[in-house]
Order: structure tokens, then sequence, then C-alpha cells
């Protein structure tokens, strides 16, 4: 009798090892490609970063030197501009569906949400260059802006919805037997709590669309001079730009395009440690 | 003595489920009244009716009146905004807002109605603190995160969050049934101390509690006032057969 207890028992251990194992190799198997990736295109891109790197225009091909200095500078632009139009239509739409979305028309907003969430992005491409490329005349870093916003939105727009549904009603309703009014109890108790939620929601669209070279290919386009307008002149951007210099066949300008990996890999580390560290709780408003 | 709060047929809905049924009421002005009665009686609804809590939850509905020193406040043209701040509310669960200090969860409820005055937040904040009888524990940690006090003092942080908006009456939903033997007891002597210039009504499913730190006790059964009277009369000397039962353990 007890043997047979001590037999299952040592049954379980040992499938709760095995079980502990093989979920240890799963991990390793995904962190594999992951690191080799990071390895890659850390070692291939230090080879030809430098500040010239950073700051110069490209140049002509056979020419030595030369940078991506303006594809830096669009890909704040672009990215600039699609955060200006997906940040407040995306945010406010989160709130609408949590706090307003018990009824048809929230419904319709969250299936177009998830509908767009599911395009192509090379469509919102083609959307935009039919809209803005098409009225303006011109490339622009308006259309890659308005682009890379169809695809921020619904990423924005169901984060902030998650995080505020996940504040607990005893808040709001705290809040409200406060006498504090809704819009405020909104803005000020619910969205606060839900913060953190809300900034990785917003981390993780912007990284999405800095990434992004497919919508961008004939909404910014290509250009090798600093941008100066942002309605009518193609201008470059990091994934254009690197996936230009990747499918080159000149040696030196592939190293480039590793560099410009590298470089948009940074920039995104650095919008994430930076978002968090600036938006950081401070516990107190004693000294408002 | 005056009432401060007096119902009128009051009755509350959950969709087409009935709660409250014609309640008439009458609450003591600095006085402790406590609603007793078993789980799913209405107590809770009665409650939240008083500020107008209940009609947040989509699907509730209330009819009748609620006077408050002589106006109705579910009458035309009242903003049930500035009801919830003349009668404020305590949870059964401590409800400290989760990512605020102490000093701002005190503070929210002046802060967010508009008070600019940083002076006057910070004066109404150490009062409300020490009315609540939590100041001297948390005076040296203003800034620590709420939630990181125990459960008693949660609650006692949430009665001072609501006494900060300056009510008048304080209207509490079973606030000491989370928390342990030591906690209830400051919570209930907080109470007593609280009535001298507060109006309070006070939920709760514990009977010593009710007899304990009530003036005024309610019975209530199946959303209808069984009895109400005097505490010592009630619990000593009930007339109606529900409340003998129910005083006396056979259900609830």
């Amino acid at each position: 009798m007890k043997s047979d207890k001590l037999q299952g028992f040592g049954k379980r251990k040992a499938i709760d090892r095995l079980m502990t194992v093989l979920s240890f190799l799963c991990v390793l198997v995904a962190l594999v490609p992951l690191i080799s990736m990071l390895l890659t295109v850390v070692t291939k891109g230090v080879l030809a970063l430098n500040l010239d790197f950073l700051t110069q225009l490209p140049k002509a091909v056979g020419e030595s030197g030369g940078g991506f200095g303006n594809a830096i500078q669009g890909t704040f632009i672009v990215v600039g501009i699609a955060c200006l139009i997906s940040l407040p239509i995306g945010i406010f739409s989160g709130v609408f569906l949590s706090e307003y979305g018990a009824n048809s028309i929230a419904l319709g907003v969250r299936f177009i949400s998830d509908v767009l969430s599911g395009t192509p992005s090379i469509i919102a491409g083609i959307f935009s260059y039919t809209l803005v490329v098409k009225s303006f005349g011109s490339w622009s870093a308006l259309a890659g802006g308005f682009a890379l916003s169809l695809i921020m939105i619904p990423i924005i727009t169901r984060t902030v919805e998650e995080s505020l549904r996940l504040v607990p009603l005893e808040v709001r309703e705290a809040s409200l037997a406060l006498g504090i009014r809704r819009w405020r109890t909104i803005l000020n108790i619910v969205m606060i709590t839900a913060k953190a939620g809300i900034i990785t929601g917003i981390i993780l669209a912007t990284a999405r669309a800095s990434g992004e070279a497919a919508p961008l290919l004939f909404t910014s386009g290509f250009s090798n001079s600093w941008a100066s307008s942002l309605t009518n002149q193609p201008v470059s951007t990091l994934p254009v730009m690197i996936y230009t210099y990747a499918i080159s066949p000149f040696e030196d300008w592939r190293a480039k395009a590793w560099a410009g990996a590298l470089v948009l890999m940074i920039l995104i580390l650095i919008l994430n440690v930076g978002m968090r560290f600036a938006t950081k709780g401070k516990y107190s408003w004693r000294n408002f | 003595m005056s009432s401060k709060i007096e119902t009128k047929n009051l009755s509350a809905w959950f969709g087409e489920n009935q709660i409250l049924r014609d309640v008439n009421l009458k609450v003591e002005e600095n006085a402790v009244t406590a609603i007793i009665g078993p789980s799913g009686c209405g107590k809770s609804t009665f409650l939240r009716c008083l500020n107008r809590m209940h009609e947040l939850v989509p699907g509730a509905r209330v009819s009748g009146k609620v006077i408050l020193d002589g106006t109705d406040i579910y009458g035309d043209g009242v903003d049930p905004v500035l009801i919830r701040r003349k009668i404020g509310m305590v949870f059964q669960r401590p409800n400290p807002f989760p990512t605020m200090s102490i000093f701002d969860n005190v503070s929210a409820g002046l802060r967010l109605n508009g008070v600019k005055d940083k002076k006057r937040v910070r004066g109404i904040v150490e009062a409300s603190l020490k009315k609540a009888a939590l100041w001297e524990e948390v005076k040296e940690k203003l800034d620590a995160p709420g939630v990181a006090l125990s459960g008693g003092q949660q609650q006692r942080l949430c009665i001072a969050r609501a006494l900060a908006v300056e009510p008048e009456v304080i209207l509490m939903d079973e606030p000491a049934s989370s928390l342990d033997p030591v906690a209830t007891t400051k919570i209930e002597d907080l109470i007593l101390d609280l009535k001298k210039e507060y109006t309070i009504v006070i939920v709760t499913h514990n009977m010593q509690e009710a007899a304990r730190i009530s003036d005024y006790t309610a019975f209530i059964y199946l959303g209808k006032i069984i009895e109400f009277g005097p505490t010592s009369e009630l619990f000593e000397n009930p007339k109606e057969k529900q409340t003998q039962d129910y005083l006396r353990g056979v259900f609830g």
C-alpha cells in the first residue's frame, strides 16, 4: 500500500521534471533566433557605424563615406507625424470603447479596429497613396506618417481599452462617490491607474510603426537629401533606406544597411527605456 | 432630534428585479443608523440609493423620494455629483486609489473637484487623517503608496478620503467586514467619534456591531423595512415576529 503511494508520487515527480525541462527547452528554442539576430545586427552593423553615418547624407555610388543622416531625420519626422495622428485617435477610441462601450456604435468601432489591425501594412500604404500622395501630387512625410498612423491606431485603441478595463470597478466607484465628475474620474483616476498599460501600448505601436518599410515605399519614398518640406518632397526613412541598400549589389551599401538596422534597433530601445523613465510614477502631488 | 434624510416610498430595481419596496425611513442627524438584514435583502442597494450611486449600474432604476435637508435628491435638476459631495461613502472592501500616495488618496477629492489652494488642501488632508485616527501612523510617510498600508489602515484611509470632501453624511457599507477584530474595534471607535460631527448610516450583517455602535436600527428583509426604532428597543424588545426570528438566528 505504502509503496503504491510512493510509486505514484515518483511518477508525478518525473512528469513534473519532464515538463520543466520541456518548457525550458522551448524557451531556449525561442531565444536562439532572437539572440542570433541581435548578435548579427550588432556585429555586422558596428563595422559601418560611425559619426559620419549618423550625420552625413548618402553619397553616390562608388564614392566612399556618407551616411543615413537624412533617413534618421526622416524616421523621426514620419513617425512623429504618425504619433500626432494616431495618439489622440487611438487613446480616445480606447477610452470610448472601455468607458462608454456598451452600445452598437462601440461594437462597430471594435470590429473595424480589429479588421484594421489585421490588414497587411502595404494596404495602408496604398490607401495613403490614393488619399494623400494623389491629392498633394507628391510623395511626402505626411503621406508616410498617415500610412503609419493607420497601423498604429488599432494597436493603441486595443491596448488602451484593455488596460482601462483592468482597472477595477471599485476604483471608479470610489472616485464617483467622492463627487468627482465622470470625465475627471476617467482622466485622473482610471487612466492614471492604467498608465503603465497605456504607455506599453503606445511604445508597442510606435516601435512597430518605426520598423515598417512596406507602407512607406510609395508614400514617403526615398531621397538623397535632407527633408525640408512635409508635404511636397519625398523623405527617406530608416526602413526604406535599409531595404534599398540591402538589395543593392555594392558591398559597402550592404554594410551600411546593417548599420542602419543597428541604429533603428537602438532608437527603438531608447524610445522604450526613455518613455518608461519619463512617465515613471512620481508618488505625490504634495508639492504640486 | 431632527431627521437629516428621509426616504419616501423608495423602491429600486435592477432590470426587472425589484430590490427595494416602498422603503420609508428617517435618518436622524448626528446619530448612527444601522441597517441590518440577511444577505441579499437590499441593505447595500438602500445605501447606494441615498447618494445616487445605485443608478450608476446599467439597468438600475429608482422611484420614490430621498429628502436631504428638505430637498428631494431625485428631484428635477438635482446634480447627482453635488449630492455625492454632501453624502460620502465608505465601501466594504478598502479601495484606495492603487497608484496614488497616501497624501494623494486623501487629497484626490479636493483636487479633482477644483480646489487649488495648496495650503488649504494640506490642512484638510491633515485634519481628515486626524479625524480618521490615522495621522499618527502615517504622518512620516505621506508619500508612500496607499496600498502599502494594512487592511485596517487602508479602510481608515478611505474614511479620511471621504471626510476630505467635507460631507455631512457618511454611508458605510459593511466597513469592517473584511478586517480583523483589532482593526474592527478601531473602525467602530472611529464611527462613535465621527457621529459628533456627521450623520452616519452603516450597513452591517454583524448584529453585535449594530448593537454596539448604532443609535437606531432598521431591519430590512426582502426589500422591505420590517422594523425600525432605537437600537436598544429593537434588540431587547423586537415587536415583529420576523425581527425576533432574525435576531435569534433562525434565518439569515
